[in-house]
This record gives C-alpha cells, structure tokens and sequence, in this order.
C-alpha cells in the first residue's frame, strides 16, 4: 500500500470512527445472536440463552478495541487521546513543565541563533543568479583578495577558465544633491560587473564594458535600493538627475534590484559607480599602479565543465607570466579560489571557523539541555511508577505506556521548542539590523528563514525523543507486582543509575562553557589594558573628508595645519596630533614594503620587511601617549624641501636594521627608491588587530609623505567628551562645508575590538546559559532525592542523626557528581580555550584567577540549587513523617 | 473442553481461510465450521475470531459485505479474494511440510537416531 493511500485509509477511518463502531456493534451483536438462536434450540429461553452466549463470546469491549487495532485506524487517535493525557498531567504539574519548557527553550533557542548566523554568512549564498559557480580570486600563500587593476585587466583579459571577470572596491565619498552634501559608502566596480553577476536593473539601465573608454569616461551612478528608497524616498524620477559625487558630476541611470546588496554579505554599498572614475573619488589615478592592489577582489563564474582546479592552474600560468614580466611591481603571483561572500579565505576563515566552534558549543548546550531533561523525565517515571505498574497490571501493553511518555516528550519539546525559536526570530532580526560600527555601512543580514525555522523545529522533535528515551528501561523493566506491593521505595544501594551518569555529563558541559566564557572574558578585559603602544582614554578622535570639501594638492596640508591650530586653542586640549591614515586599532592599515639601504634590487622578494606606515603631524606622539625611547620627533619644517626622515618603532628597528642600536641616524630605502633616515624610535604596539605578532612600523612627516585624508587626535585632561561641542563650532569656523565625524578614540576601537568582543559575549552568553542549566539540574536531583528519602531521612533523624549527617546522606550524591563533572568540565575548558587563543587576545587558561573563578562559580551554583532542597531535608520533622506513612 | 488443543499462535488466520474457501460465511458460521472441520479439536475465544477477521480483510485476503443469514438475521459474510485463496494455498502446503517434519522428528524412536 502506498504511503499516501495508507494515510488517507487511516485518517478515513479516524474521520468513520462512529460508523464503523456501530457497524462493528452490529456484527458482533449478530455473531451473539446467532449462538443464542442455537443454544435456543438446544433447549434453553431466549433471555438465558443470549446471556449464556454473551458469556461465552468473552471481553466484548477489548475485542473491539482490538479490532481496531486489526483495522490500523487508531494510530492518531491514541496520538490525541495521549495527548490529551499528557497535557492534562503537564497541566497538573506546572513547576516541572515550566522549568521542561524553559530549559528545552533555552537549548533551542541558543542552536537556532546559532544556526541562523551559520546559515546567512556560510551557508547561504550571495544573492545573485548560478552562485555555486562563482568564485573569487585570492592571491599568494596569505589569501589576500586584493589586486591592482592592471593586473586586474590582465587576469580578466587573459584567462580562459572564467565566464567573464568582474571587480570592485570599496571607498567612501561625498554626495551632493543640491542640499547638503552628505558621505556615502560606494562600491567602484568594474564595468562588467552587473553583467557578470547577471544582475538585471529594478529601473533605468546598468552601466556596461561598452561604457568604459579610459580614466573618467563613465560618470553614472546605480543606486541600491536600499538607499534609493531611505535617501530619495522611493522617487522613480531620480534617474536621470546629476548630482556631484566630491564635486564632479556624475548621472544616476539605474536602481539595482531590491534583493542585491552587493557582493559582500556584511557590507553593502549606497550605490555602485564604475572603477575608470576612481580618480574622481581617490584623488590620484591608480589605474596604471601595477604595485598598488586596491582592487579589493576579483571574482567571475567559472565557465561550464571548467573545475576550479583547472581555473587556478589557468590563473597561476598568467601570474608566472606577470612575475616575469613586471618583476618590479609583483610579489608572489599565485592563485587560489574561494567564496566571494566574505571576502574569501582572509576574513571567511576566522569567521568560518568561530561561527563553527559556536555551533559545537550550541549543541553542547542543547545536549546539556536534553541531559537534564532526561533525567527530569526519568525522575517523573520513577515518580509515577505506582500509576505506571497499576496499568501494566490491568493489562496495558508496555509500548502503549512509553508511546504515551513519549507523546509527553514530544509535548514538550514542541512547547519548548516554539518558545525558543520565537525568541531566536526575535534576537536575529535585531541582529540584522544591528550597526555595530556608526562609521561604516556593516551588518549582518541573519535575519531567519525557512531553513532556521526547520531546523528549530527538528532539532526540538529530536531532541524530545532523546530526552524521551531516558526512562524506557525504567519502564520496560517495571515489576507491576514488586511496586505495588512494597511501595515506591528509592534503592538507595545502586551505585550508578542513568540519571546520574546525564547529571554528570551535563555538569561537565556546563563548567566546560563556564571555563570558556571565563576565558574569554578575562582575555578580552585583560586585552583592554595591555599596551597599545598609544593611550585611547581620554582621546577625540576626528574624522575630516578633506577631499570632499574641496581640498586637494597643495590646499590640503595648509587646512590640516589650520584645523590642528585651531583645536589647539580649544580650552582643555594638551595636545592635538594628526595622522593622515586610518589611526591603529580603527579599520585596516596602509603597509609598504622597505628595503635596507644596501639593497640596491627593489623587487618585493628583496625588500627587508612589510612595514606600517603613518604619516602624522610633529605633535602626533604626544597626542597619542606613544612613548618616544630615542631621538626625536619632527618639526614643521621637515617638508618637501627637507631630507626624507622617519621615526620607527622597535620591531623596525630589529628587523630592518638588526638592532635598535643600529637603527638611530641610519638610512633605508622606501619602493621608490627614497632613502630615508631614522631619527627617532618609538615603542611597539598594536596597529590592525589585538591579536597579530609584533609588527615593524613607520612614521613619517605628514609634509613629505601627504595625505589628504585626516585623523585628528585630540588629548584633554578632563572628559574629551566636553570637547566634542567647541570642535565642531572651530571646524565651522573654519570651513562650513567641512564634513566630520567625531568620537572618542575608545569607540573607535570598536571595529578592532569588535572580533573578541563578539566572541565574549557570545560565550558569556552561553556560559550564563550553561550555569542556569547546571542549577535546574542539580536543584531537580537534590530535590528529587531529598523526597524520596523523607521517610529514610526521617528515621535517622529519630534515631539522633545530627543535621550535618542528615545533610551528608541527603545531598552527598549531588555534590559528588557535580565535583566531577565540575573537573571533567574544567579540565576540557582548558583544552577547549586554545582554540579561544586565536580570536581573544591573551585568552589563556593558565590563569589562577579562571580556575578560581571556575570553582568558585561550579561551588556557588551548587550551594545555590541545593539550597532549598537543604532546607528541606532539614525541616523534616520525623514525628509527623512517621505518623504519615 | 480439556481435550481441546489450544492453537498455535498465527494458525487461526489459516483455519479462517480454509473455512471461508468452502463458501462465503459469516462470523459465527466461520467458528461452526472450523469446529465442524477440526472435529471440535480446537479450542477458539469466541470474540478473538474478529480481530482476525479485520486484519485479514485488511490485508485483502477476505472480502466482506452485509447479507441476511439462515436465521433470517442481519450478518456480514465474508469470501477469499483471490490473493486470498493464493495465500491458503501457500500456507498450507508451508503448515504440511511443518506438521509432517515435527511429527517426523517426534516420531523417531531412540535406537533409530
């Protein structure tokens, strides 16, 4: 029989249930007649007769019932008679459903969050036509995504594995519509981008291949539609209109679909304008740099039938062809592939591989959960073992009894399960809309769908039956005569039962994401007060766009010293430095390579070191709190005119130089082949992230290394908050039109901070969430234990049992096992918190304050679910007790 | 009634198809002529000849509709289908080889072995 016809037999019957009894009736009162009709002709009256025949026809009610059986129709009819059963005991025990409900919700919920990022950054592709078939281009043994964009053009031009390459960058720039002019995240991208990505226009048109005609020939911008809806409200009668993007014209000819966002999951851009015109946005025309890899990454569908091995041997032969060919410009020109969506293996990597170690960590909690639902349910067996021998000896099939256990479990996790995964939609759709970062456009788009729900939703159903299954031996290997005959006596002799082994192991798994979160919260505080190698409290930070006010060339460094001599005279600065790259810890750095002085072949496998490079104001040092060990700072005169000079921290110094020793008043040489002298050293610090090795940087005079970008760092003795209000009145004064972004230099180390931050909350998270299980468990044990040994507790009492004793034998059981699952768990926090070592800095287990800490935490969670089930086993009075039973 | 033999678990399905292959019959008669064709041998529950019956129909092997009986009552009467009759077939000639291996093996006496 086939599936579907054997459902609808089954539910047809459901649905005839009351036709079919009384046909059923009919038959069996017509087989009794009938032998009534015989024994009537053997000599008996009818009334005696039929009573003699009903006799021997035997359980007229279990036939039927069995008949039933025979038929297959009551399987949804015993589902919703168990059901019915089960939601009436649950009703009658409302403390042990809600602490079922809560716990099931809490292990569902933490999976389902869990899942729900795991499954909009790693599972789900980027939204765009045939995403299994695009790759993106990551280069060197260091998987940096980034290119130049001639070598971009040859990689497109030159290969034969892909469909067509596409590109794009990101980069900030001025929007002026006629109103105020305000600062918009773009992406520059190639002008075959769209029809790559087989991306079709919401409106207008798209800009294509055919647009491009050298630096600067294709002035359009697409909007998303995102922006276009917040921005131009939705006014179909944009396109067309010329606005200034950093006061050139530029003409919007497109609205992007509302589905794309661009081709990176956590940033998307306002709008798209095409590469040839990065020289409008960037201020310098990079499109002839083979050395300078801006390009942030180059992607395209792989032909049909061309394997992803394939397109790399493809992509690696025109890289040995460029490393011949520019020996000067290119560095290590090999290949390798990877998804687009996260900007290939350099950020997708560690964010793989924590969203993974999370997801390990969700299911712990759902099996710590399951674990302590299980033997809460095998308590609830043991508890209804009189009600459960009572049936099995009226003659209930065993499987009939555990089926209605089971519907129980199910009950529950269903409950449980919608309870935590309405409050995962609710966590998720606030996390897709959460900014983290004020200055940039990144979010997460976690918000849940179909997938998230169904996993939810399966992971509570399996996780009912596994918790379900807790008590079946319990009750496959009931004796109905034995219980009812001496009473539920708890055997106190038997060594290991199962609810204690799941105690255990849920205790173990609790402290190890005790130990963890532990960790990783000591890590990230300890990491707030290492040495950054600059001091961020009590630092502004401002952020001025130069460029887009209208600044450029030789008008740039007059405003900046403008801007730093008017925050000078603000009441309250000590002092006013300024960089002209992204200051350390904000959002990336710029990084050139250097060669020592003898080196007189520049290519990148000779240079001597990879180095940071800062071009700061004479006063930068002081501003920031970065300590000068040697030499000197510059001045103002150290401009164009002056010999190149430099200040460098420690690790330059030894790795350029061999020592720092060597390093005051010699020379190096930059790629360009500029000698430079040092004459200053400062100490090390952290410049990209909190957790990267000792890195060599360079600072040099802003005047000889120009910037037209500038971070201005203002150091007050008071609240630099104060100072916020007179450094926007003296920028006004300065220039009206001068668009800034002010903050403390604390916040601005969100984007740095941010990595480990996320991972100690999330663990801290789980960590709470792991402590309160461990409290219901042990509390549901002790308590459970404490009743069922009133009446043993009783006795010793009567017979001057002290309360010390009393306690011993009550609530021994419980705090053995939570010691060892306590040291389990500890022990493989320890080992788990390597792992932890590479996203939280300083993150280490060695550490007396997290052991303490861990046993401490393990020892008050204990005190405090045993607590009542103490005061309990203390409040029997053996009197009343014995009178009782 | 104690010289009944009480039947081996599965064997009142069979009895069942062979008393219905003689000719459509309902509940009651089902019972009379296993009775008449074991020689009142057997010893069956009365009400435990139904389950069998539904779970038979169930399987297709017996097919039943409502007729008026010998006694002029309502009865439902019950024939073989005709996998029903391939089924008899099959399981009586697997009940021979069965019965006449058992009675073969207890047959034996001592010094034959």
């Amino acid at each position: 029989m086939k599936l579907v016809d054997l459902l609808r037999l089954r539910i047809a019957t459901l649905f005839q249930r009351s036709r079919m009894s009384a046909e059923m009736e009919e038959e069996l009162r017509s087989h009794i007649q009938h032998r009534a009709d015989d024994l009537e002709r053997s000599g008996l009256d009818r009334a005696e007769a039929e009573r003699r025949a009903r006799i021997e026809f035997g359980g007229h009610e279990k036939f039927k019932e069995e008949c039933y059986e025979a038929l297959g129709g009551n399987f949804i009819e015993i589902l919703i008679q168990d059901a019915r059963f089960s939601l009436r005991l649950l009703r009658k025990s409302p403390g042990f459903t809600a602490v079922a409900v809560v716990t099931l919700a809490l292990g569902i919920g933490a999976s389902a969050v869990v899942f729900g990022v795991l499954n909009a950054l790693i599972l789900r592709p980027l939204n765009v036509p045939q995403a299994q078939s695009l790759y993106g281009i990551q280069r060197g043994s260091d998987k940096d995504p980034s290119q130049s964009y001639p070598d971009y053009l040859d990689l497109r031009d030159r290969n034969r594995s892909f469909d067509g390459l596409a590109s794009f960058n990101v980069n900030q720039v001025g929007l002026d519509t006629g109103e105020n002019p305000t600062r918009a995240w773009v992406y520059e991208v190639s002008g075959n981008y769209f029809d790559v990505l087989d991306i079709q226009p919401y409106l207008g048109r798209f800009f294509h291949a055919s647009d491009e005609h050298g630096a600067d020939s294709a002035p359009y911008i697409v909007l998303s539609y995102a922006y276009w809806h917040s921005h131009f409200q939705d006014d179909r009668g944009v396109l067309g209109r010329t606005v200034q993007l950093d006061k050139h014209p530029f003409t919007i000819i497109g609205i992007a679909p509302p589905g794309f966002r661009g081709t990176l999951l956590i940033f998307s851009p306002a709008f798209f304008v095409p590469m040839v015109n990065q020289e409008q946005m960037d201020g310098e025309n990079l499109l002839n740099a083979r050395g300078d890899r801006w390009v942030m990454m180059v992607m395209g569908h792989l032909k049909a039938g061309v394997t992803p091995a394939q397109a790399i041997a493809d992509l690696n032969s025109i890289g040995s062809y460029l490393e011949k060919t520019y020996p000067k410009d290119e560095g290590q020109m090999s290949f390798t592939l990877a998804r687009p969506g996260l900007l290939g293996d350099q950020v997708g990597g560690p964010v793989r591989e924590f969203v993974t170690g999370l997801t390990l960590l969700a299911g712990l909690i759902l099996l710590a959960a399951c674990a302590n639902l299980g033997s809460l349910f095998a308590a609830r067996a043991a508890d209804r073992s009189r009600e459960v021998a009572l049936r099995l000896a009226l003659g209930a099939g065993r499987i009939r009894i555990l089926r209605q256990l089971f519907t129980e479990a199910i009950l529950i996790s269903l409950m449980g399960g919608a309870v935590g995964l309405w409050g995962s939609v609710v966590l998720l759709r606030w996390l897709s809309v959460w900014n983290p970062f004020p200055q940039f456009p990144a979010n997460a788009p976690v918000s849940p769908d179909a997938n998230v729900y169904g996993v939810a939703m399966l992971l509570a159903l399996a996780s009912g039956f596994l918790f379900g299954a807790a008590p079946v031996r319990q009750i496959l290997h009931a004796n109905p005569y034995g219980v009812i005959k001496s009473g539920s006596l708890a055997r106190a002799g038997r060594r290991i039962t199962t609810r204690d082994l799941l105690l255990g192991v849920q205790v173990a798994i609790c402290a190890l994401l005790v130990t963890s979160s532990m960790v990783a919260v000591r890590g990230l505080v300890r990491s707030l007060h290492s040495n950054f190698g600059f001091e961020p409290r009590n630092a502004m930070l401002i952020n001025t766009d130069l460029p887009i006010a209208g600044y450029r060339g030789d008008a740039v460094p007059g405003m900046q010293r403008r801007m730093i001599d008017a925050m000078e005279t603000i009441p309250g600065a000590r002092s006013v430095g300024l960089v002209g790259q992204y200051p350390p810890l904000y959002a990336g750095w710029n990084n050139e390579m250097v060669f020592t002085d003898k080196t007189t072949d520049l290519r990148p496998s000779n240079a001597a070191a990879d180095a940071g490079l800062y071009s700061i104001s004479p006063d930068y040092f002081r501003a920031a709190g970065t300590a000068l060990l040697s030499g000197r700072t510059f001045t103002w005169h150290e401009d164009k005119n002056a010999p190149r000079v430099a200040v460098i921290n420690q690790v330059f110094a030894r790795k350029v130089f061999g020592s720092i020793k060597n390093a005051m008043g010699g020379y190096y040489k930059m790629r360009d082949g500029t000698r430079v002298q040092v004459v200053g050293i400062v100490e090390d610090g952290k410049y990209n992230t909190l957790t990267e090795d000792p890195t060599p940087v360079m600072f040099l005079p802003i005047l000889q290394s120009p910037s037209s970008e500038s971070y201005m760092v203002v150091r007050s003795d008071r609240d630099p908050q104060q100072l916020a209000a007179a450094i926007r009145s003296k920028l006004r004064d300065l220039d009206a039109g001068l668009p800034c972004f002010i903050q403390t230099w604390n916040e601005a180390m969100n984007g740095a901070l941010f990595a480990p931050r996320v991972a100690t909350v999330s663990l801290g998270v789980l960590g709470v969430m792991g402590a309160m299980l461990s409290i219901t468990g042990i509390f549901g044990l002790a308590a459970y234990s404490v009743s069922k040994r009133r009446r043993e507790l009783g006795i010793r009492m009567a017979l001057g049992a002290q309360r010390k004793e009393v306690l011993q034998a009550a609530l021994g059981r419980p705090y053995k096992l939570l010691a060892l699952g306590s040291t389990a768990g500890l022990l493989l926090g320890i080992l788990a918190s390597r792992v932890l070592a590479f996203i939280v800095y300083q993150a280490t287990p060695r550490d007396p304050l997290v052991l303490a800490g861990v046993v401490l935490a393990m020892l008050l969670l204990g005190l405090l679910a045993t607590w009542i089930p103490a005061q309990r086993a203390l409040s029997i009075d053996p009197v009343t007790l014995l009178r009782e039973e | 009634m104690n010289d009944q033999a009480q039947l081996l678990p599965g064997t009142l399905d069979l009895l069942i198809l062979r008393a219905v292959s003689l000719g459509p019959l309902h509940g009651y008669g089902i019972l009379l002529r296993i009775g008449q064709i074991s020689g009142n041998a057997l010893l069956i529950e009365q009400g435990a000849l139904y389950p069998g019956l539904f779970r038979l129909v169930r399987q297709g092997l017996l097919k039943a509709r409502w007729g008026a009986s010998e006694n002029n009552r309502r009865a439902k009467f019950y024939e073989l289908t005709a996998a029903g009759r391939r089924r008899l077939r099959e399981e009586t000639d697997s009940w021979n080889r069965l019965a006449a291996a058992i009675a073969s093996a207890l047959s034996q006496r001592p010094e034959e072995v």
